[in-house]
């Protein structure tokens, strides 16, 4: 495709997401200045000039969904990649935070994977949903996004400076019970951060929020606080989630915690429904429930800190 | 051959008999279970051994349901308006949850079959 052709076909994506705005999708910029991560929703707002790079977080995607809540996932998904390619510069990497299908089928993915191929960036991070692991284990969505470490999905990676530790918590579901990492995850990160200096930004993400956020609709990782004992000794520690549909932000000494908004469809607020169920929205307002999340990072010293912003124009 | 036609005719009642009871106890022993707001409805339902539960998506997301001890056969992903059904053979208390959403939580209790002649 040419070039000519590339920028009128974002033109017309931008002209359909103005007219259409029920379906605007979304996602969030991360910028990184200074080791301090700031997130946009992205609504036409570069990132700042001076950040050393930016990433985006995608989330909960859910292809395959096609109830009232939102009957066509793939357009908001569209709408989403549009607005990251419309940023001006191509994030350095691009994460999925999980439910990048509805139900784990290959037809879901297959439709998923084109998709995201839109996005103009180099390198994908995937971590599983529980959607995305039904019936398997998440054997296709492994085989995919890859296996990580002894194929279980989880891994590390580095970044410009960053130590970004990608975990999995949907593979350990009880009955009644908050979803766990699991000891041989929390070993492993045990291990895999000890190579680690203490002033080092850390990056955490996984699906399903790594703290608390309402126990009776299980978004929390029981284990997790094991795991804040490994990062406690960083100086800036981010972590983000998705599964909940929504932003969601807690600061807990060192650590910050935040989790985004699907591109799919928005969840109700903890306990505000008799269920965690979609949230159905007059259609108008839907893009201001949806989000993509921008990271820039600007390599000077000084604590870390995340905003986010709606999509809504 | 009067004799060989009897016992054919007897042979032919006697599957008829069989078979009348077989469809009686199935329209009796099947009990509907609906998954609706993210709860099994109903909770916990009793039922003599031989029956199939049948359990019924009515909501917008994707449920399983999972035996919490290997009880029974797991569910796939049941989508809106999908259905899983199960006999239970043996007596027992069964528990059960959904692998996507654990706060969900069900129990079939399966009583020993009524002593013919009830």
């Amino acid at each position: 495709m040419d070039k000519i052709h590339d920028e009128k076909l974002k033109d017309s994506e931008r002209r359909k997401l103005l007219t259409c705005l029920a379906w605007a999708g979304g996602g969030l910029l991360w910028t990184m200045k200074g080791g301090v991560l700031q997130a946009k929703t992205l609504d036409g707002l570069a990132a700042p000039a001076d950040a050393d790079f930016s990433f985006i977080q995608i989330s909960d995607t859910h292809v395959g969904f096609h109830q009232e809540a939102n009957p066509d996932v793939l357009a908001t998904l569209q709408s989403a990649i549009a607005h990251v390619n419309g940023l001006g510069r191509a994030p350095a990497f691009a994460i999925h935070t999980g439910d990048v299908s509805h139900l784990s089928k290959p037809e879901q993915f297959d439709a998923a994977q084109q998709a995201l191929k839109g996005i103009k960036t180099d390198n994908w991070f995937f971590t599983p949903g529980e959607h995305d692991t039904i019936g398997d284990n998440g054997a296709e969505f492994f085989k995919r996004f890859g296996g990580g470490v002894n194929g279980k999905g989880w891994y590390s990676f580095d970044y410009r400076g960053m130590h970004c530790i990608c975990l999995v918590n949907v593979l350990n579901f009880q009955n009644g019970a908050l979803v766990a990492l699991g000891d041989e995850q929390l070993e492993w990160v045990e291990d895999d951060l000890e190579r680690v200096s203490s002033s080092t930004p850390i990056l955490v993400f996984a699906h399903i929020p790594l703290w608390t956020v309402y126990e009776p609709w299980g978004w929390g990782t029981s284990d997790a606080p094991r795991l804040y004992s490994y990062l406690r000794r960083f100086g800036s520690v981010t972590v983000l989630n998705g599964h909940i549909h929504q932003i969601q932000q807690k600061i807990e000494g060192n650590m910050t915690f935040y989790t985004a908004r699907g591109t799919a469809y928005p969840q109700p607020q903890p306990g505000a429904a008799p269920s965690p169920g979609p949230l159905k929205v007059p259609a108008g307002q839907l893009g201001s429930y949806l989000g993509i999340r921008e990271v820039t990072h600007v390599n000077i010293k000084g604590p870390l800190a995340v905003t986010d912003t709606s999509l809504a124009i | 051959m009067r004799q060989f036609f009897s016992i054919l005719m007897l042979a032919v009642a006697g599957a008829a008999s069989v078979t009348g009871t077989v469809q009686a106890a199935d329209k009796a022993s099947t009990v509907q279970v609906s998954i609706f707001n993210y709860k099994f409805d109903a909770e916990t339902v009793t039922v003599p051994v031989g029956t199939t539960v049948t359990w019924t998506n009515k909501d917008e997301i994707p449920h399983t349901v999972a035996s919490s001890d290997q009880g029974f056969p797991a569910s796939p992903g049941l989508d809106t308006g999908d259905t899983y059904s199960y006999t239970f053979t043996k007596p027992g208390t069964y528990s059960y949850y959904c692998t996507l959403h654990p706060f969900m939580k069900g129990k079939v209790v399966v009583t020993p079959a009524i002593p013919a002649g009830d």
